[in-house]
């Protein structure tokens, strides 16, 4: 599965069409992408701070589980660091398989995964200030059904 | 000598990102011990080790650990990803 941390913004259509490009050996391909609210307006600006080096490597084995776990055909991690806007994609998963339940688990795993285990830190910058976002329960609770 | 690094608020609470440090800590805890009784601004950042996660060498681990053969250790807050 491939893996990119980066700054610059990714075009989701593009890089969906590039996955599944020549790909009949794939019937189901699905694509996750994670969006800058604005939190009713009050929200001008999320900065994502990462631990280059150690995001890839996190990345990678979460990749590396799902495509142990489900039947496959390929996949892509894309996610951003630095400061973006409002309804800016932060980030994107696709998944790609010979059919769509495998395509569909390993999307929500990746997502599940890359919420608390990959190491990036959300600021958010807006009219009240500015702060840092607090990892949720609920996200940790995702993992547990995930436990073999 | 091991080189720490600070990730979002534990980074601006102590105010550098990284710095090289001369230690005779067999684990993490240790480490943790020998930095809050330097200054203030360390004691303040792990106040509360509830919300401090440690990665040794960009692999997450525990406050437990061994830091024998440990290049790199990273402190910061529980990741928010996605």
């Amino acid at each position: 599965m491939e893996v990119r941390v980066q700054e610059a913004p990714f075009d989701l259509g593009a890089e969906a069409a590039r996955i599944m490009q020549g790909r009949a050996d794939a019937g189901a391909l699905v694509t996750f992408s994670g969006i800058v609210r604005d939190e009713g307006g009050r929200l001008s600006e999320l900065r994502i701070e990462h631990y280059p080096g150690m995001t890839e490597r996190a990345i990678a084995a979460i990749a590396d589980e799902a495509e142990t776990r489900w039947n496959l055909a390929g996949g892509l991690v894309i996610h951003r660091h630095g400061p973006l806007r409002p309804g800016e994609a932060i980030m994107m998963v696709a998944t790609l398989a010979p059919h769509r339940a495998d395509a569909f688990a390993a999307a929500e795993f990746l997502m599940d995964y890359l919420k608390s285990r990959a190491p990036f830190w959300k600021k958010e910058i807006g009219a009240d200030g500015e702060g840092w976002v607090a990892a949720k329960d609920a996200d940790e609770d995702a993992l547990e059904r995930w436990v073999k | 000598m091991i080189d720490v690094l600070y990730f979002a608020w534990l980074r601006e609470r102590i105010g550098l990102p990284k710095e090289r440090v001369e230690t005779g800590a067999a684990t993490v805890a240790e480490l943790v011990e020998e930095l809050r009784a330097r200054e203030e601004r360390y004691a303040m950042a792990f106040s509360d080790l509830s919300a401090v996660r440690v990665a040794l060498d960009q692999e997450l681990s525990e406050f437990d650990a061994s830091l024998d053969g440990v290049r790199e250790v990273a402190f910061f807050p529980p990741m928010t990803g996605g």
